[in-house]
């Protein structure tokens, strides 16, 4: 039950800045869309406006329409809480819950939800998610644990696996391994590949191999000019935007001839 | 997608913005804040009220009057000439001895002392600040007063021909010194506080700047340390000055007190606010309550200034760094 | 030109006559410090033996200055005179800190020592009803029972809204209101004890009449002054729990409030705690409210916190010095220890709480 994104027309201002200028894009369901640029080019910026993050930040606002298949994000009634369980997110810094075992933060989305449920159907539903994350038989044996003592690999997996408990239908991923060392950025790109299966993923990467090896398509952001918003320069088939992008700016930038 | 759980498959309802959990929390945490704000509003105005009755009917000037006879039904006479310098005194004192020794301490514990006990240094100061007034007014009654003795007499010995250190001195040791020593040692924790976490925010760079041309420690606290430190240290000291100035139970039980201004600190006299409010209160009649709380209405602006001035100092040198 | 000889010449190229600036420079020995300040305080206490006029303060006083001018002036002659004034201010700092653990351990060692004669099962368990001042009996278990109820009001009134507020200006807070709020807390923190007293005095005489002492106007001038204390330690806490728990929590599709109970309390809680019983150590020794609120004639033992005068062990002190009988005086060094005891109780499983119990945050 992946769902496609269509975004249409979107700014993104902090206050009176603007720092993303007309973004419309169309990401495709049980694909893996990456996101890259150079820092500050807002591409994070607008990947948090997908589940309405961005929110949480004073004075970000947005303009423009986001599209879940047929719902609009922004619609005049829609709770950004129900979005969010929708379209969950991952982030650069794996942030387990400190006061939690890795079994408590696996079904945190629920559990913190007040929903009721039974003893069986929770053990179900964390070795689901662990083992769809690829943590199961590491973890297995130590389920209440604080998630803290895990590696950084472990950890975001298992903040992998807490984002997917929720049973959502998109997963945001802001640079899931710029924290990582090879290794546990292999086993994530492992996971990732599986995940798409099920999922809409889009993953935010400074890292360039990284998109050619992962993603089926690539966007490049790039700003304008120094105090200038970040745009969407080019959107396409990732095999095409790293062997011969439409424009020159892509180019630049994949080929390392950038400023 | 296939999953077993039916309620996955269902798209999600999409409801209303507002939750009735975030309105009630968010409601019940700014009603809060509010509630806090009205009881300060309430200090204020209900110690305004209740000194109206005896301002209204006082017979003398309230602010330069040294008397105090309010524990009367009509025509009373009081003022707070007296127990305003008595508490401005006492506070002084206090701040004059308290603030070298405070900074000496926060140079200590960031600067002299071994790493390792240095965290637990801090700890013994934070416990100074945890005694409680009223022992510290035991002990000064109950000891201090006694072992000073000796010390005073050698002060008016030899320092006699300052006013402030005249003879004789009291036999009981109940003066404004040992009232003012005792409140010195109850602020220290506090400008020793402040001023210890500015000396820690001293950039490591200005101080290896220093270093590396060849200051010795003391240079390099002088250049680098002090003036960067400056305004928190004034900011504490100020802190320190409005809890003195508030402080009743050290005074009360310590200071033989009596209605004059005197300015020799080491015979008995002197009376400060906030021990005259609580020796008096027990035994006040007719218009005393209403009296006394005009006396803590003075207390309440002397201290709300310092406070704020304090405050402003700290926040001025925030925006610096 | 050879390697040895090559600092040689650009010393003298450089420095004229002094040519050999030498790394080396006389220093005094590195038990100096000590030994000088052994003489110091020898020679000082026997000085003032002979002249008759020996006290633990002067003698400490003499000790100190000797010491000083002994190693400022050892230093002068052996080393330099930049070296002279760093020792000067080293010795001046350690002075300041002896300074302030001179009245600490006098303090503590007075009230132990004072206290213990007094404090036994007798004196924690009886009242001072139907004992005369100066009768050698009575105790202070009518102060205890005070004291509990008292602060335990206090504490039930100050926690709640302290930690709201707080979450508030952590959490929702931005504008004025805000602003507002953090400024006149800073005011409250500030507010004079015994002014929380009359203003509760005040409030009572408006609300009830005149001539109303209860334990729950103590309380309610207690909570006063603890509820700015809670409030500033609370937000301190909160504003250290990372903003990522926050916003994983956001992306977990969770709404704010349950954020802010089931995430951001639970990690913050140690430290919550801790600022909590520093509040309640701190407003447990308030004597002068409770002197104009609660009263300070009360002998028998009353949990009614709305009727009729509440002892307390502050004003049980201060009541008892007050009196100023020798057995009065007993009774007051016991109540202190015992007072002590409890603050240092709480003060101690305060620190601890906050040791052990703070969530590992770093990897």
């Amino acid at each position: 039950m992946a769902k496609r994104i269509d975004v249409s027309g979107l700014h993104v201002y902090y206050g009176d800045f603007l720092a993303v200028e007309d973004v419309s894009m169309t990401i495709e369901p049980r694909s893996v869309t990456a996101f890259i640029g150079s820092s500050g080019c807002g591409k994070s910026t607008f990947l948090r406006t997908l589940n309405r993050m961005h929110e949480v930040t004073p004075g970000a606002r947005v303009d423009g329409k986001v599209m879940l298949d047929d719902m609009d994000i922004y619609g005049p009634d829609v709770d950004p809480v129900e979005v969010r369980r929708e379209v969950g997110m991952v982030f650069q810094k794996a942030n387990p819950f400190p006061t939690m075992s890795i079994y408590d933060n696996v079904i945190a989305g629920a559990k913190l939800n007040n929903k009721r449920m039974s003893k069986a159907k929770a053990d179900d539903l964390v070795e689901r998610s662990l083992r769809g994350a690829n943590l199961w038989e590491e973890v297995k044996d130590r389920l209440n644990k604080p998630g803290a003592g895990l590696s950084g690999g472990q950890q975001q997996r298992l903040c992998i696996a807490r984002a997917t408990a929720v049973e959502p239908s998109v997963l945001l991923m802001d640079e899931p391994c710029s924290a990582l060392d090879p290794i546990s950025t292999l086993a994530i790109e492992d996971l990732i590949h599986k995940l798409k299966e099920e999922y809409t993923i889009v993953i935010v990467t400074h890292n360039m191999q990284q998109a050619a090896r992962v993603s089926d398509r690539t966007a490049f952001f790039n700003l304008a000019g120094t105090g200038k918003p970040g745009r969407l320069i080019e959107m396409g088939e990732t095999n095409k935007i790293f062997t011969k992008p439409d424009e020159q700016e892509t180019e630049n930038y994949i080929t390392g001839r950038f400023g | 997608m296939t999953t077993t759980d039916p309620s996955a498959t269902a798209p999600p309802q999409i409801r209303a913005k507002r939750r009735v959990g975030d309105a009630v929390f968010a409601n019940t945490a700014r009603g809060s804040g509010i509630l806090i704000l009205a009881i300060l509003a309430g200090v204020a105005a209900f110690l305004l009220i209740q000194s109206f009755d005896s301002l209204s009917a006082n017979t003398a000037n309230f602010f330069t009057t040294t008397d105090w006879h309010a524990n009367v039904r009509e025509n009373p006479a009081f003022g707070v000439a007296a127990l305003a310098f008595g508490t401005v005194l006492a506070a002084a004192i206090a701040l004059v001895i308290a603030t070298p020794i405070s900074i000496g301490i926060a140079l200590f514990i960031v600067y002299y002392a071994p790493r390792r006990i240095a965290a637990v240094l801090g700890y013994i100061v934070d416990l100074l600040a945890a005694i409680p007034s009223v022992v510290y007014g035991l002990w000064g009654i109950g000891f201090l007063v006694f072992e000073m003795q000796g010390f005073y007499e050698l002060l008016t010995d030899y320092l006699g021909w300052i006013p402030l250190f005249a003879g004789p001195v009291s036999t009981t040791g109940r003066t404004m010194l040992s009232a003012g020593i005792v409140l010195a040692v109850m602020i220290l924790p506090i400008i020793t506080a402040m001023s210890r976490d500015v000396f820690k925010q001293v950039p490591q760079g200005h101080q290896e700047a220093a270093l590396a041309m060849g200051a010795t420690r003391w240079e390099m606290i002088r250049m680098a340390v002090l003036p960067f430190g400056r305004p928190g240290v004034i900011g504490g000291a100020m802190l320190g000055l409005g809890r003195a100035l508030g402080e009743t139970m050290a005074v009360a039980m310590i200071l033989s007190p009596s209605l004059v201004i005197s300015p020799f600190l080491l015979q008995s006299g002197n009376q400060t606010i906030a021990a005259h409010i609580a020796l008096q209160y027990p035994e006040a009649t007719g218009y005393g309550v209403s009296a006394l709380i005009a006396a803590g209405l003075v207390l309440f602006a002397i201290t709300l200034v310092v406070n704020m001035g304090a405050r402003f100092v700290v926040a001025r040198r925030k925006e610096f760094s | 030109m050879t390697t040895t000889t090559r600092p040689k010449s650009t010393g003298s190229a450089g420095e004229g006559p002094q040519t050999q600036r030498s790394m080396r420079t006389g220093s005094l020995p590195r038990y100096a410090p000590a030994a000088v300040l052994a003489g110091a305080a020898v020679v000082s206490s026997a000085a003032l033996q002979a002249l008759g006029s020996f006290h633990l303060v002067t003698a400490g006083l003499a000790t100190a200055v000797l010491y000083t001018v002994v190693i400022v002036g050892a230093s002068a002659a052996v080393e330099n005179p930049r070296k002279a004034k760093d020792r000067f201010v080293t010795a001046v700092v350690y002075l300041c800190f002896a300074a302030a653990m001179l009245p600490l351990l006098s303090l503590l060692t007075t009230v132990f020592l004072e206290g213990i004669t007094r404090l036994d099962g007798y004196f924690l368990t009886v009242s001072m009803n139907g004992v005369t001042p100066s009768m050698d009996a009575g105790g202070v278990y009518h102060a205890i029972v005070g004291t509990i109820a008292i602060t335990g009001m206090a504490a039930v009134i100050s926690i709640p809204i302290g930690l709201f507020t707080a979450v508030y200006l952590v959490e929702y807070g931005r504008g004025r209101l805000a602003k507002a709020i953090t400024f006149f807390v800073d005011v409250m923190t500030g507010i004079p004890s015994i002014v929380a007293g009359l203003f509760v005095v005040a409030l009572w005489m408006m609300l009830f009449g005149p001539g109303n002492t209860n334990g729950a106007a103590g309380a309610v001038s207690l909570a006063v002054l603890m509820i700015p204390v809670v409030v500033r330690s609370s937000e301190e806490m909160l504003r250290l729990v990372p903003q990522e728990l926050r916003e994983a929590s956001y992306a977990l599709g969770v709404p704010k409030w349950l954020t802010i109970v089931k995430v951001v309390l639970p990690t913050a809680v140690a430290g919550l705690t801790t600022g909590i019983m520093l509040a309640l150590a701190r407003v447990i020794g308030e004597t002068a409210p409770l002197v104009l609120t609660a009263g300070s004639s009360a002998v028998a033992i009353n949990w009614n916190l709305f009727n009729g005068q509440m002892m307390s062990l502050p004003v049980f002190i201060y009541s008892q010095v007050r009196m100023g009988g020798a057995v009065n005086m007993e009774r007051a060094w016991a109540a202190a220890l015992t007072l002590i005891v409890i603050v240092m109780l709480l003060f101690l499983t305060a620190r601890l709480v906050s040791r052990l119990f703070a969530p590992k945050l770093g990897r």
